[in-house]
């Protein structure tokens, strides 16, 4: 595993403005980002040949994918084309493939909850890939102010699939996410998860990945003014042969904002392979910044492996608290032995742990028949692999 | 009619992967139903050790002896089959499993210790007022196991644990220390419910005399290097209250 990086740099006057190593320049022009190699710092992680074009696009956009849409009455949910004004206001690609998802979409669903309304339902957005070849998504997520609602967002099926979507959460709102990655065993994702939180707003999003070959998602978050809360939980369950990766990053651009991002996976079987960034940025002239990321991985068999970095950088003496902790390990013997101490069989001892150890951010999903899908769900990868 | 019987024990503490230290030096004691033995001695004399041992702890190895249960040895048996058996420890530091909630951990312990799952209904209303004697709030069945209780709590929990379980041999190691003394008396009264059925065999391992005022002993031993060195009734308690451990820690050191 690798160590965690923490740079901290005081707050300068003059001479050059402190440039973050994390916070890597947006455009939405493809050009602007060379097809990667395999050794940059972001790509390194990700077995490129596997992400079958996605990065070059050299294929034809031929893949199929089917956007269906479930929302009450409140809520508004609209396909647009690419040249609806709202879309792409709030970001700017990170990344080249993220440009070229931008770049290649053509229909985009937009979901805005309008000012003042608390959604009476959660907001449900199925993605579902229906075959082989590449194929480009784009979602913006706008819950106006003082709004709040709950968004499910599930990806399925077969899929070579790139997009991007925005959350745009106004002041005072609050927005919950739930992005289900359920992928059939040999689809490929790569996801820009791109949030902006008003004053005094708060977003909560949960990022499940059971599925896929190779599924790599970047949720970032930065502020618009002071107040903001952001809280990043996610949840891996990464089986033989299978790449998960996540990567996150909080920009604490404005003060008084506040985050925590936890991630947790268990990963089982060869060639298993899970990759967590945690990147936090505290920027320059900013004050009570409270932020922290955790990032926790169980080892259930030999044959895995786990990249985990949590990287910090600060520009400002005036931090309110700013941490990170990352541990990956096997089942823990005393655990085991305190419930076999009561009677309870080895294996059923191993599933009450690896299920305690999942309930745990499951049962922060405020949505009840998801807690109880994403568990059961949990628990078929978990009886395949025992 | 259960006899509980240790004989000739020796047991090594495992310290990292290679290194190894004796504690158990050739342990000997017999337990009848229905009799309560206190195992008195000095921080360091092997106690707990003692009572991880008999559990199947991983981090002691048996390297001597055997451990009887109505004749069946229970050393050669996993650490959930001597709970099936009959044995129960109550642990002087309970373990925090989190996110498994106290009240699925319990029935699946009562399911596999009574062979059955037991009628979800009637399960409840047993817990709820095994709860309710140990003066246990009930908010805690939906927490996890012992996941951020006081010292009290957690071994409120344990005896919970002995009550609904119903063990032929309860090993109760230092269940008193940490307690305040309304929380002794509650515990106490927990244990002296299961003793009155008379078909239990208790073995209570304690440092102080002062749960003794509680639970009387019917034999009381004193522990050390790791041997039972001295065995009376439940007078020896008053000569160790009153002369504490010195003679024990000298002897032998």
């Amino acid at each position: 595993m690798a160590s965690p990086n923490i740079e901290i740099k005081e707050h300068s006057h003059g001479g050059e403005l402190p440039v973050s190593k994390l916070d890597v320049h947006g455009s939405f022009d493809v050009a602007d980002f060379p097809v990667p190699n395999g050794r940059e710092e972001e790509w390194r992680f990700t077995p490129l040949r596997r992400l079958r074009g996605l990065h070059q696009h050299t294929e034809a956009t031929d893949g199929k994918i089917t956007v269906e849409t479930d929302a009450p009455a409140e809520v508004t949910v609209e396909t647009v084309g690419r040249d609806d004004a709202r879309l792409g206001t709030s970001f700017l690609p990170t990344d080249r493939v993220s440009a070229l998802a931008y770049a290649s979409f053509t229909e985009a669903t937009v979901v805005t909850v309008p000012k003042e309304t608390q959604a009476s339902a959660p907001v449900s957005i199925k993605v579902t890939g229906t075959g082989q070849g590449e194929s480009y998504g784009h979602i913006l997520v706008r819950a106006e102010r003082h709004s709040a609602a709950t968004v499910v967002l599930e990806y399925a099926g077969s899929a070579v699939h790139a997009d991007n979507v925005e959350f745009v959460v106004e002041d005072g709102a609050q927005l919950t996410v739930v992005s289900l990655q359920d992928w059939e065993r040999d689809a490929v994702q790569v996801s820009h998860h791109y949030t902006k939180v008003g004053r005094d707003a708060r977003f909560r999003s949960f990022v499940v990945t059971l599925g896929g070959d190779l599924v790599r998602l970047s949720p970032k978050v930065g502020y618009t003014a002071p107040g903001g809360d952001a809280e990043l939980y996610g949840l891996y369950f990464t089986g033989a042969g299978q790449h998960h990766e996540h990567r996150s990053l909080i920009d604490h651009n404005v003060s008084n904002t506040r985050s925590r991002v936890e991630y947790k996976g268990a990963l089982s079987g060869e060639e298993a392979h899970a990759v967590w960034i945690g990147d936090v940025i505290i920027g320059e002239g900013t004050e009570g910044t409270d932020s922290y990321e955790h990032n926790r991985n169980l080892v259930l068999t030999d044959g895995t492996r786990v990249d985990s970095v949590p990287n910090l950088e600060i520009f400002t003496g005036e931090v309110e608290g700013a941490g990170h902790a990352s541990a990956s390990g096997r089942l823990d013997d005393i655990h085991l032995f305190y419930l076999q101490s009561r009677g309870i069989p080895a294996d059923e001892a191993r599933k009450l742990v690896i299920r305690g150890f999942f309930a745990e951010l499951i049962n922060r999903i405020e949505v009840p028949e998801l807690r109880e899908r994403i568990m059961t769900e949990v628990e078929e990868k978990l009886a395949l692999h025992e | 009619m259960t006899k509980f019987e240790i004989r000739g024990l020796r047991a090594d503490v495992l310290i990292g992967a290679e290194e190894r230290q004796e504690i158990l030096k050739g342990v000997d004691l017999t337990i009848n139903s229905g009799e309560t033995h206190a195992i008195m001695g000095p921080n360091g004399s092997g106690k707990s050790t003692l009572a991880y041992a008999i559990a199947g702890h991983p981090k002691y190895e048996i390297t001597d002896g055997e451990v009887l249960l109505d004749g069946e040895n229970v050393l050669e048996m996993g650490v959930d089959e001597r709970a099936r058996a009959g044995l129960f420890l109550a642990m002087q530091y309970p373990v925090e499993v989190p996110g498994v909630s106290m009240s699925n951990f319990l029935r699946s312990a009562v399911t596999a210790v009574r062979g059955e799952a037991p009628k979800l209904r009637a399960f409840s209303k047993e817990l709820q007022e095994a709860m309710k004697g140990l003066s246990i709030d009930p908010s805690f069945a939906a927490r996890g196991v012992n996941e951020g209780f006081s010292g009290g709590e957690k071994k409120r929990h344990e005896i919970l644990q002995l009550e609904l379980l119903k063990p032929k041999v309860a090993i109760l190691d230092e269940t008193d220390s940490g307690l305040d003394v309304d929380a002794l008396k509650v515990v106490s009264e927990g244990i002296n419910r299961a003793r009155a059925t008379g078909e239990i065999g208790v073995m209570l391992i304690t440092h102080y005399t002062r749960i003794l005022n509680y639970v009387k002993p019917d034999f009381v031993h004193v522990f050390a290097h790791g041997q039972v060195a001295e065995s009376g009734g439940p007078e020896l308690a008053e000569v160790l209250e009153a002369e504490g451990y010195e003679r024990f820690v000298k002897a032998g050191a």
